[in-house]
């Protein structure tokens, strides 16, 4: 990486950890400063070029351009020439025309962001592409995780639900076995992929067994879409209830964590479903610094891309996996 | 007017002889012919060999888009590219807008293949009205019409209900027709991008499995032998497919199957680039499947090769991998590519080519002048191919209307230098 942060696979180890080391650096600073920006990124365009709703992850990345004094501008595709028909393509070049330095893009076709950084300039930040990857959010977790607990190296993480169209597991799975961390994915055998074996993460179908040996569980979001009775795509499952039953985090499962084991959710939630809002709400729930954390991280992977520092995340200026 | 082939090797086999072309037919084959007033054709090969003498090629499995979406491809163009890929016949699909599923269509194609005059057409008349899978078209109106449609499918979709592929296969037999399967359960394949494996968990792509061809195979095979009808499996892409059709045969069952040249030499990994060019149905599977799809065509499991040449316009390939079609153009690759897969290891001869890609096809589509041996008296539907010349294929340098071909840059090892149609040149 290089250039865009397309996947979480892009991240070598030390990558991924300057990228974390200079969110906190970020944090602390941003925090001495009375009005909380810092003038890093003064002059400089970030677009926000989101295909799919999703208020929270722009507002995040909005939020963490305008703490470095960046100029944003947010391009939804409803209300947009997208709308009308224009091309990924055409969008693209149009916004490099207009001198855009990062395009952020959410897009509800894996791949999009990879296709996008064929046709510009500037930097391309994945925020979430299809049922592909979400690497910010990754790095989110893991910073999370690293000032809860301390360290990521050798951390047991368990990430329970949706693995199939999940990006924030896929890349949650290459981001934190590159740190060191032991992932297991549980799962109903018809929500993980049929290549799951070639991930680096061990594979449960048993959530009871896996919990007390877990220093962090995330929960994944799962979508209504998914459950019976099937419409078009027969259902993943039989019932919201049991799936309740066999893979949600309710209180009696919570109880039986570790002392230290944190309950991660990347939001938005069911509650009731996959989590018990006591779990969500309780004194073991990140949930909320995640959010907050977004921002900062987000800071740091814009701060280093647009040449905050040299060199920017990685070395070599090369387009990943294109 | 007449042609002297001068040093050219039938199937690339002997030394170099002459071929003289008069009238449509192949009149004389022999060493030193006079040229006479013969117009000369010079098949010497630098190192000496000759070029290798072939009958033209025929294809079962074209997409030449007329009518509907002429931006893409026209009957003009698509001939033109079949031509200087070495083809003197093609079947053009079905899945054309309007669809093929009536007699004015496709003698409408075949008329429009006439004027060109690149190379026959034989239209593939719609198992299905529309293609919906629902009604049986008009077959044997269509068997009956100028065009003389004998292969029938409804490609692009498949004919899911067992029950009305059943009476496809069955009503068929009166006017010997053949019922082209694209095997592909519907319900196993919703939203599918790519081959259901390693890659497609990575990339985040909904799986196409391959046991929702294989599960189609299987049971047509089955209905096949039932009924006593004549199927022909498309685009067969997966190892569990040639081993139910090698099981098939084995029993007698009336079944041929035929693989594409992209099959035979690319992989589901070269969806990682999210290049649509890469994005084709059957999907690009693994390199398991392309062994055995290699095996299975040099043991004749797989009967043919067939392009599935699908054109498409730039703004259907230039997007997202989800938006854009899927499909990719072989015609003007095709022979070099089966060069690269199949001759250049050793595991099809020359000979072999002409029946995996002129004999059996034009067999299976009962044209009865094409696939023809190379022997005096014989329909002069040839074509010329020099083995050892390397090209580098050039997407912008193509005679199809469409830039979609997975090649573009590859260097193949054999390149088709000339084709002749009844004895008139057309490439």
């Amino acid at each position: 990486m290089r250039r865009h942060l397309l996947s979480a696979a892009d991240l070598s180890r030390d990558d991924a950890l300057l990228v974390l080391d200079t969110a906190e650096e970020l944090a602390t600073v941003a925090a001495r400063t009375t009005v909380g920006k810092l003038p890093t990124l003064r002059g400089r365009t970030v677009v926000n070029l989101f295909f799919e709703d999703s208020t929270r992850t722009r507002t995040s990345f909005e939020l963490a351009a305008k703490r470095l004094s960046a100029d944003v501008v947010n391009f939804s595709a409803k209300g947009s020439s997208v709308s009308k028909g224009e091309t990924l393509k055409d969008t693209a070049l149009t916004l490099e025309a207009m001198g855009s330095d990062a395009v952020v893009i959410r897009h509800s076709w894996s791949g999009a962001p990879v296709n996008l950084a064929r046709y510009v300039q500037g930097s391309v930040v994945n925020a979430g592409d299809g049922t592909h990857e979400h690497p910010t959010q990754a790095l989110l977790d893991a910073f999370t995780m690293r000032r809860r607990l301390g360290r990521l190296e050798g951390l047991k993480v368990t990430i329970v639900g949706d693995v199939l169209h999940s990006r924030v597991a896929r890349s949650n799975v290459l981001l934190l076995s590159t740190l060191g961390a032991e992932v297991t994915l549980v799962a109903p055998p018809t929500l993980l992929p049929v290549g799951v074996h070639t991930w680096d993460a061990a594979v449960s179908y048993d959530l009871d067994a896996v919990l007390p040996k877990s220093d962090v569980v995330m929960m994944l979001r799962v979508q209504r879409e998914r459950m019976g009775p099937g419409g078009e795509r027969t259902a993943y499952f039989p019932s919201s209830r049991e799936y309740s039953l066999r893979y949600g985090l309710n209180v009696r499962r919570a109880a039986g964590l570790q002392e230290h084991t944190v309950v991660m959710h990347p939001g938005p939630m069911n509650r009731g479903v996959e989590i018990a809002p006591e779990v969500a709400d309780g004194p073991r729930s990140t949930i909320v610094e995640q959010v907050a954390n977004g921002v900062t991280v987000r800071m740091a992977v814009l701060y280093l891309l647009l040449g905050g520092a040299e060199p920017a995340i990685g070395s070599a200026p090369q387009v990943s996996r294109a | 007017m007449s042609w002297l082939l001068q040093g050219v090797r039938p199937y690339g086999e002997g030394e170099p002889v002459d071929v003289r072309l008069v009238d449509g037919r192949i009149a004389e084959i022999g060493a030193g012919l006079g040229a006479g007033d013969s117009r000369p054709y010079d098949g010497r090969t630098s190192d000496g060999t000759g070029q290798v003498l072939l009958p033209g090629l025929v294809d079962l499995h074209t997409h030449l888009r007329e009518p509907g979406r002429e931006d893409a491809e026209t009957v003009e163009t698509g001939t033109l590219a079949a031509a200087r890929g070495g083809f003197t016949a093609v079947h053009a699909m079905a899945n054309t807008d309007p669809v093929a599923d009536n007699a004015g269509v496709v003698e409408q194609v075949w008329r429009l293949g006439l004027e060109a005059g690149h190379c026959d057409v034989a239209p593939v008349g719609a198992v299905t009205l529309g293609l919906a899978g629902e009604q049986l078209a008009e077959l044997g109106t269509m068997a009956d019409s100028a065009a003389r449609v004998r292969v029938f499918s409804d490609d692009g979709r498949c004919v899911s209900d067992a029950s009305l592929m059943r009476r496809a296969l069955e009503y068929v037999k009166a006017f010997d027709g053949v019922i082209a399967q694209h095997a592909q359960e519907p319900r196993l394949t919703v939203g599918a991008q790519m081959h259901e494996g390693i890659v497609s968990s990575q990339l985040g792509l909904t799986g196409w499995p391959s046991v929702a061809e294989e599960a189609v195979i299987a049971r047509d095979v089955l209905l096949a032998a039932h009924v006593g009808g004549r199927l022909h499996v498309c685009h067969v892409s997966t190892a569990g497919s040639v081993a139910i059709l090698r099981l098939a045969k084995a029993q007698g069952i009336d079944v041929t199957a035929e693989v594409t040249p992209h099959h035979l030499v690319l992989t589901d990994e070269l969806a990682t680039s999210y290049d649509p060019v890469f994005k084709v149905n059957p999907p690009l599977r693994t390199a398991s499947d392309v062994e055995a799809l290699r095996a299975g065509l040099a043991d004749g499991t797989i009967d043919v090769v067939a392009t599935d040449h699908a054109p498409h316009a730039l703004e259907d390939k230039e997007t997202e991998w989800g938006a854009a079609l899927p499909g990719m153009t072989g015609l003007e690759t095709a022979l070099g590519v089966v060069a690269e897969a199949m001759v250049v290891p050793g595991r099809l001869s020359w000979r072999d080519v002409a029946d995996r890609m002129a004999q059996r096809p034009a067999g299976i589509g009962r044209l009865a002048t094409h696939g023809r041996p190379l022997a005096v008296g014989e329909p002069a539907n040839l074509c010329l191919v020099d083995p050892g010349a390397a090209w580098t294929v050039d997407a912008t340098r193509m005679a199809t209307r469409s830039r979609n071909t997975p090649f573009a840059g590859r260097s193949l090892p054999a390149a088709v230098v000339a084709t002749f149609l009844r004895g008139g040149r057309t490439a």
